[in-house]
């Protein structure tokens, strides 16, 4: 029971992971860049939420609809100022302009929000799961986090494969060029795709503090940073292995805090992203791309 | 025709052909000795599709063979496959008599294959000396700790790399351009540096990848001169893949025709510009021009 | 006559290494004449090490064209092995203080060369964004690993656990190494001008490499992997050399920013630190020894200047990173650019860049 129960938290964590992964990878898979400043949107999107909650009194569906927006915006913006101009820019300044974006956020958040950690109240107010007659208990966060990201998943899939935009965006990530020659609008696509990935950040990150409620300037940094993991580890640029990969990682996380190590637990994660790379150099699910000669 | 038709032709006089086209098309000079390169049923699959299949050539140890063929027919496949840039699905690539079997590109080019590339690749950002001295990384020695320490050998080295890096590039006389960056130079210079700093690796077989593609006319006569003037100098065979038939008919002495990864003919120019079969591949047959 | 009349490489090269020197003697100038404050000429250590940290970075970056985002890692081994030496050489009664520091670099280099050269086997395998996240995942699990060593020493010797410092099993003796509270108790022992000596050394292996036969062949493997292996390089031997060089002078510039400390963390060799010297050397220049040096010391002392206003300075700090990126991308900029060039230019260059598929891969 003990081992289902950690599983199904793993897969919980996971869920956070592949839903913020989603975002890197879709980013990566369009823009061709890592965007090292997804992890501090999430930090934003729950703040936003803790604040309407908190200080305005807002119901928490308010709260949630309002750091999705605020969220959706935050990337438009970001995208628009810091990323747009360097379309054409080696890839490594793209990198470090998105540190800066990074640093730029948490900092804002430092002092907007003060360094004390706020205790982020969950906006699930259910009971928990009694299963097995009181032997398997779920946390309601936990089947919540894991709809959620059930639900988003099968929504991006519908979302690409069939509407005209999503189309559009597979297009641009497959060859951005030929596709502007067909005639999408390659920067209102990149656009979209940052809406897409900083409203789901917002979501990942009020599911992620309602399972862990201290909320600091810095608490998306480590998430982000597993979730580019997971984006890795599922192929990047893969949607699907995004999701995997989330979920393998969260399920590996609190497997090995629970039986290896609570402090060596990161390093268990990150020492079988490295085995699963040399494997398998493109990811699980990635295309291996072979240069032409 | 240009004044090397004669050139060419006089070229040819020297050598007579072997009879039989199927079997070898080896100058009688190159005879007797260790073929440069040797390919026995080669081929690749890319899914499901033979992009090479079959491959069997025998090139002379001074011969200059040409590979042509339409668009798409595989050439520069085969070309991968002998520098293993691909590794061949089956059959097997002797290079002067030794097989080359599970090694990899870099090992390829130690046993003496050099190559030029189709989309020119050179070392950008480095300079036209150092993208030659690159070439000659394997002729002369000089290990890390003696660079970072400085000592004695690696100043000899480095006179060795300058020295040796000018006279090669002199051959195309771009000595003068030695400390300008590859990537500034203008389109044919940068094909000749390919060559120089393929060259530079003291091949025994010299793999020109399209070398007259981009240039002009007269361009292209000086390239043809060179190629036949490298052969003579360093006394290597020489295989290229060109569309030009007028540098291909001229300089080469055996010529392979490839269609849909197979060989379609071999054999001498004037042999491959009867063959019906060649004729068919490059212009469709008869009855479907007609219609 | 004069400097124009010497190669670019070598006019560079004299560049690089006249930088360090004038700032090692206008700073000591400037210190004896009191000049320099207390807060900054406690950066001035910290300094160096960055400074040789971006350079040596700029060896797998900006040389061999790899990125890598755990440096910090390949910095903490040798930070902490560098501790455990001296504190075992100061037992064994050694008292020199520029022999504890020497032997303490070279110690934690080596050991620094070595965990690289390890990494390296199986991370040179992959690629581009794939081993930049491998090398991020190497920095992250040494740090978890280090957050879990304990290390002492006493008269029977070297004593390691991995559990907690009460199961070292010591009586007498000094902890050198206390899990996540880190290393305690070093001996500062680093100086500004051991500081600009391991600079001066960083500077001189990773210039004299890149300008030998070895660096040559890493940087035709940056500039095109197929040519290189298409010419007899062995393109993982290569890539492997400079990730193992480069590692070892950042274990050397570890244990320099450790000794200057009583304490050092391995949280503090975080993904940020790394992040924080990629950051020098994108800013710098890549391949482009001299702009790590100015922009790694320039960065370094940023935030101290903007010490007034302490809240906002890591905001402006990140304001300043994104514009230097962003502004030479704008159209004004290239325009502004573009005029001042064509009014200091004398002559266009001679050769005419390659008009047609110089540059194309496929």
């Amino acid at each position: 029971m003990e081992v289902l129960a950690n599983i199904i938290n793993g897969a919980s964590l996971g869920s956070v992971y592949a839903i913020i992964a989603l975002g890197y990878t879709m980013v990566y898979g369009i823009a061709k860049m890592l965007n090292f400043a997804h992890g501090d949107v999430i930090m934003v999107g729950a703040y936003i939420c803790f604040c309407a909650v908190s200080y305005l009194g807002l119901p928490a569906l308010a709260g949630v609809l309002l750091s999705v927006v605020g969220c959706t915006v935050l990337g438009i913006v970001v995208e628009r100022l810091a990323y747009k101009p360097l379309r054409n820019a080696p890839s490594l300044n793209v990198l470090i302009t998105a540190i800066g974006v990074s640093y730029f956020l948490q900092n804002a958040a430092l002092i907007i929000m003060g360094s004390d950690p706020k205790s982020f109240s969950s906006i699930i107010a259910l009971p928990a799961l009694q299963l097995f007659d009181g032997r398997l208990t779920i946390s309601a966060t936990a089947v919540i986090t894991i709809l959620a990201c059930v639900i988003i998943m099968v929504a991006l899939t519908l979302f690409t494969t069939k509407t005209k935009m999503g189309k559009a965006m597979r297009a641009c990530s497959e060859d951005r060029d030929a596709a502007q020659l067909m005639g999408i609008n390659v920067n209102s696509t990149i656009s979209m795709v940052f809406a897409i990935g900083s409203g789901l950040a917002a979501i990942a990150g009020i599911l992620m503090c309602s399972a862990y409620p201290t909320l600091m300037p810095t608490t998306g940094s480590m998430p982000g940073i597993k979730a580019f993991t997971a984006a890795v580890l599922g192929g990047i640029g893969s949607i699907p292995g995004a999701a995997l990969g989330g979920v393998l990682l969260g399920i590996i996380e609190i497997l090995a805090r629970a039986y290896i190590s609570t402090q060596l637990a990161d390093a268990v994660v990150f020492a079988v992203l490295i085995v699963m790379l040399l494997i398998r150099p493109a990811g699980l699910l990635g295309k291996p791309v072979n240069e032409k000669v | 025709m240009s004044k090397f038709t004669d050139f060419a032709k006089q070229r040819r006089e020297g050598t007579k052909m072997v009879p039989v086209p199927s079997v070898s098309i080896m100058p009688e000079r190159d005879l007797g000795r260790a073929p440069a390169l040797e390919c026995l049923h080669l081929g690749i699959d890319f899914g499901g599709l033979k992009a090479v299949d079959d491959f069997n050539i025998t090139v002379g140890r001074t011969e200059i063979c040409g590979l042509i063929g339409p668009n798409g027919a595989g050439k520069t496949t085969v070309f991968n496959l002998l520098t293993k840039v691909y590794q061949p699905t089956r059959g097997t690539i002797m290079v002067d008599g030794r097989d080359t079997a599970g090694l990899d590109p870099a090992r390829v080019n130690r046993l003496g294959v050099a190559r030029t590339f189709q989309n020119i690749r050179l070392f950008n950002t480095l300079t036209v000396e150092e993208n030659v001295a690159v070439g000659l990384h394997n002729q002369h020695h000089c290990g890390m700790a003696t660079s970072i320490l400085r000592l004695p050998h690696h100043w000899k080295s480095e006179k060795y790399y300058h020295e040796r890096a000018l006279e090669l590039l002199d051959i195309f006389d771009m000595a003068g351009l030695a400390d300008h960056e590859a990537g500034s130079l203008p389109y044919g210079a940068q094909r000749r540096l390919e060559i120089v700093r393929a060259l530079a690796t003291n091949p025994k077989l010299l793999l020109l990848d399209e070398p007259a593609a981009g240039m002009n006319p007269s361009e292209t006569a000086e390239l043809m001169e060179n190629i036949v003037k490298i052969r003579d100098q360093f006394q290597i065979a020489i295989m290229l893949i060109e569309h030009d038939m007028n540098l291909v008919m001229n300089i080469c002495e055996g010529i392979c025709v490839l269609n849909f990864g197979k060989i379609i003919a071999k054999g001498t120019p004037e042999e491959i510009q009867q063959n019906d079969a060649v004729i068919e591949a490059y212009l469709g047959k008869q009855k479907e021009v007609e219609a | 006559m004069g400097i124009k009349a010497l190669k670019p490489q070598t006019r560079s090269t004299i560049i690089t290494y006249a930088i360090v020197i004038v700032a090692f003697f206008a700073v000591t100038v400037l210190d004896g004449m009191g000049f320099i404050s207390n807060s900054l000429s406690g950066q001035l250590v910290p300094i160096c090490a960055y400074v040789s940290l971006a350079v040596s970075l700029n060896l797998v970056v900006g040389v061999s064209g790899e990125l890598s985002l755990g440096h910090a890692g390949f910095m903490s081994v040798g930070a902490f092995t560098g501790v455990v030496a001296a504190g075992c050489l100061t037992r064994m009664g050694v008292e020199s203080e520029i022999l504890l520091f020497v032997a303490a670099a070279v110690i934690g280099a080596v050991a620094a060369g070595i965990i690289g050269f390890l990494v390296g086997i199986p991370v040179m395998r992959l690629r581009g964004d794939y081993l930049a996240i491998v090398t991020l995942a190497f920095g992250e699990i040494i740090k978890n690993l280090l957050n879990n060593f304990y290390i002492g020493v006493d008269d029977a010797g070297l004593h390691f656990s991995m559990t907690d410092s009460s199961s070292l099993g010591m009586t007498q003796g000094a902890i050198l190494i206390n899990g996540p509270k880190g290393a305690v108790g070093i001996d500062k022992i680093s100086t500004f001008a051991l500081g600009i000596l391991l600079v001066l050394i960083t500077v001189a292996v990773v210039l004299n490499l890149m300008h030998s036969r070895d660096g040559r062949a890493i940087m035709a493997v940056r500039d095109n992997r197929i040519a290189a292996e298409s010419v007899g390089i062995n393109v993982t031997k290569y890539r492997l050399m400079a990730f193992t060089v480069a590692s070892a002078l950042a274990g050397a510039a570890g244990v320099l920013y450790a000794m200057n400390y009583s304490t050092i963390t391995p949280s503090q060799f975080d993904f940020n630190q790394s992040i924080l010297i990629l950051v020098y050397v994108v800013l710098g220049g890549m391949g482009n020894i001299s702009g790590s040096i100015v922009s790694a010391a320039f960065l370094t002392v940023l935030p101290e200047v903007l010490r007034p206003i302490n809240n906002y300075r890591m905001l402006i700090y990140a304001v300043v990173l994104i514009l230097v990126m962003v502004v030479p991308n704008t159209k004004i900029y290239q325009r502004l650019a573009d005029a001042v060039r064509s009014k200091l230019r004398r002559e266009p260059k001679v050769p005419v860049a390659a008009a047609e598929g110089g540059e194309a891969d496929e």
